[in-house]
């Protein structure tokens, strides 16, 4: 394995240290059916930062992200407990309707599923079902600065109305980010969004994460820690449904505290 | 990681193999090749059999339906010039309303102009336009002569006049429905050499057919009585398909307008909103056994509970249909059902996690992808429900009826059933040909509704 530390990037401390943490997890475990798949997990999401979480497949990183938009109340027989607290307010709140929780905490999946319809339809159905454009002009222009922030504008701006299945995975997948941009979330989930895509796409997107970064809170579920070391400020380390350590990403990937860690960043496991 | 650093995963045949396993192993491969050739042999001859078999039989059922049926689409007919003689014609002038009449006394006065019509004897203008036709002699054979046209056709020219009472005294050519004995005697499948008594045609008749023909006047047209006339006794050559085409029309409106949207949304709220438990589950079983209920159970079904205890009329298309809705309805949802399974999550996904609410998701998502499905899945359906004829006996459609139904709660026949009938009736010769066209008449229906199943599918599944 290559020397992880040498790609971490410089990370502004003032975002991780003064600000209050936009997303607080308070002792969340995942049940699916009778098997715990997530046992206690508290972690802090810095607000405007990426946070990267990291681990073997089947380590729970991926249920734990899905619980931050409650994607798991459409599985069948899963439970969650504990708190998750979006800017001190729980999401689980009665009060809190899911559907307002979704259109603040977005989400981009593992496959690029952009809908069968055209490029401008898939961007503008968020903003159409929220009801957040009052006119036909306004909604265009949420639909074109969508796509302009998921730098795909210039691809795709002569051929708005064509399927958005047509395009390459990288560019789907962009597509799906701008989708989800559409709706101005707070916080973008996103699970493994590079590992259907080839290494040109990979990078594109990449840097679209950090740009991205200046203005939303973005929680990347990934399996290259390559990946997480480039774009993410904080990163988390699971392991068989544990959280097992948490931090800065410079200081998991250089200096970490757990030996599962550092086994895992250097490649002995996993 | 390779075998050969890891002995462990290496087993001792496998070592034991390892140094001549190219040769040996290699050997052993090709001489089990012959025998598994064969078997593939085998198995595509089987394959292959079976399908030109099945073919086969297709193609004979096809070609007797159509070798027996097509012919009937055309119908001998005889055409003369028609004198409305106003001697047998004896009604008074058409009513004209008068000044103070009330409108009650003049509909009284229509209807006793009518009484009159249908008194006038219409069957001896039609033995006198053929005695025109034929040689003198033939005056002393009349009913010999009045039986080589259709008894209903006495019907068709008082329909005539009371449309157009002007032509009393007038000589109009009109084309007579040659009687069914004649019409089977002109296509030929009567054996001529049998004696005379047992010939559906009198030797006097078989003398005016050929003159008939001779002049021209006897000839072969396309049939439209089989399309618009209603089923008749008394006239067969007249017996038509309109009464129970319409009832089948009837019906399949029925059916449509019930079951594919119950079906429909049975099927959706079961698979994307019912929560999976042992009653879903009990609900499931439950209608995957009703698609293979026997149809005449479903009869059976209809009988007691719309007749007997909703007292709904017999024999009506309204009862027809509501039994054959619930025929359909399991098929139905079931299509319904595996269409959506197979609509592939990740849509959903992208559409609930961007905050649409379960509704939205199936109104905006899943069901557009899904309709070309459940339209072919409906379409399926209703197919088979318009082939279906069992059930429809037990409610009494069955019976012979010789009116097109005005509404679905009137008497009427179905197609499936109109064929049974006619299958049973008692003059072989004429009827069946006239099955066969009806069976032609139904399965068209059916390639058509396929047809449009195909073309919807096609359509929008080319969308994108």
């Amino acid at each position: 394995m290559h020397d992880i530390s040498a790609i971490v990037k410089e990370t502004p401390p003032a975002t991780l240290t003064n600000a209050p943490p936009k997303v607080t997890a308070r002792k969340v475990s995942v049940f699916y059916g009778q098997k715990r798949a997530l046992h206690e997990v508290s972690v802090d999401i810095a607000d405007r930062s990426v946070t990267a979480f990291i681990g073997p497949s089947g380590c729970g990183k991926s249920t734990f992200l899905r619980c931050f938009n409650r994607m798991n109340d459409t599985i069948e027989g899963s439970r969650v407990e504990g708190e998750i607290l979006l800017e001190g307010r729980n999401i689980h709140d009665p009060d809190l309707d899911v559907v307002e929780l979704r259109a603040r905490v977005g989400m981009v999946f593992q496959k690029p599923n952009p809908f069968p319809k055209s490029i401008f339809e898939n961007v503008a159905y968020g903003p159409r079902i929220h009801g957040l454009a009052r006119s036909k002009a306004e909604l265009e222009e949420i639909v074109m600065s969508s796509l302009q922030k998921a730098g795909l504008i210039d691809e795709v701006k002569d051929r708005l109305n064509e399927p958005g299945t047509g395009l390459s995975g990288g560019q789907q997948q962009r597509l799906c980010i701008a989708r989800a941009i559409a709706v101005s979330p707070e916080v973008i989930l996103m699970d493994e969004p590079c590992s259907a895509l080839d290494p040109i796409a990979t990078a594109k997107i990449e840097e679209l994460i950090d740009e991205l970064r200046a203005n939303y809170t973005i929680i990347i579920v990934t399996h290259s820690m390559q990946q997480a070391a480039r774009v993410s400020q904080r990163t988390a380390f699971f392991h068989l449904g544990n959280l097992v350590e948490q931090g800065p990403t410079e200081a998991i990937f250089t200096n970490p505290s757990e030996k599962r860690t550092l086994d895992y960043i250097t490649g002995r496991f996993g | 990681m390779s075998t050969t650093s890891d002995p462990s995963l290496a087993s001792p045949a496998a070592d034991a193999a390892a140094p001549k396993a190219a040769s040996g192993s290699t050997a052993r491969v090709r001489g089990s090749l012959g025998r598994r050739h064969a078997a593939e042999r085998r198995f595509r001859l089987v394959g292959m059999l079976a399908v030109i078999l099945g073919l086969s039989f297709v193609a004979i059922l096809f070609g007797t339906i159509l070798n027996k049926g097509l012919p009937a689409f055309w119908q001998a007919s005889i055409t003369v010039p028609v004198t409305f003689d106003p001697n047998i014609v004896k009604i008074p002038p058409y009513p004209q309303p008068q000044q103070g009449e009330s409108p009650a006394a003049y509909e009284a006065e229509v209807l006793q102009w009518r009484t009159a019509l249908a008194g006038v004897n219409w069957g001896r203008i039609i033995e006198n336009a053929l005695l025109a036709e034929l040689p003198p002699d033939a005056a002393k054979n009349r009913r010999d002569v009045s039986r080589l046209v259709t008894s209903g056709e006495r019907f068709r020219l008082r329909d005539l006049v009371q449309e157009r009472p002007g032509l009393v005294g007038q000589t109009v050519t009109v084309k007579l429905l040659a009687d069914a004995n004649v019409d089977v005697w002109v296509k030929g499948n009567i054996d001529r050499s049998l004696p005379d008594r047992q010939l559906p045609l009198t030797p006097n008749q078989r003398r005016y057919v050929e003159i008939l023909q001779e002049k021209g006047l006897l000839t072969e047209s396309f049939s439209t009585s089989l399309f618009f006339n209603v089923d008749s006794r008394a006239s067969p050559a007249s017996a038509g398909l309109a009464g129970a085409f319409v009832g089948s029309l009837y019906m399949m409106l029925i059916v449509i307008l019930l079951s594919v949207p119950i079906g429909v949304a049975a099927a959706i709220y079961l698979e994307e909103f019912a929560p999976k438990n042992r009653l879903t589950d009990l609900i499931e079983i439950n209608i995957n056994n009703l698609a293979a209920v026997p149809s005449i159970v479903f009869g059976l079904l209809g009988a007691a509970v719309f007749i007997i205890w909703f007292r709904l009329p017999l024999s009506a298309p309204l009862v027809g249909g509501l039994v054959l809705t619930l025929m359909t309805l399991p098929t139905i949802i079931i299509a319904t059902r595996s269409t959506l399974r197979a609509i592939p999550p990740s849509i959903r996904q992208a559409a609930v996690g961007l905050g649409a609410s379960r509704v939205q998701t199936v109104t905006h998502h899943v069901l557009p992808l899904a309709l070309p499905g459940i339209l072919t899945g409906a379409i399926i359906g209703v197919a088979q429900a318009l082939g279906e004829t069992a059930p429809l006996l037990l409610i009494g459609m069955s019976a012979f009826v010789a009116n097109v139904p005005a509404t679905p709660m009137d008497q009427s026949t179905a197609l499936p059933v109109q064929i049974y009938l006619w299958q049973g009736n008692e003059l072989r010769n004429f009827f069946e040909a006239r099955t066969s066209a009806a069976i032609i008449v139904l399965l068209s229906l059916m390639i058509v509704l396929n047809g449009l199943a195909i073309f919807l599918r096609k359509r929008f599944e080319s969308r994108w």
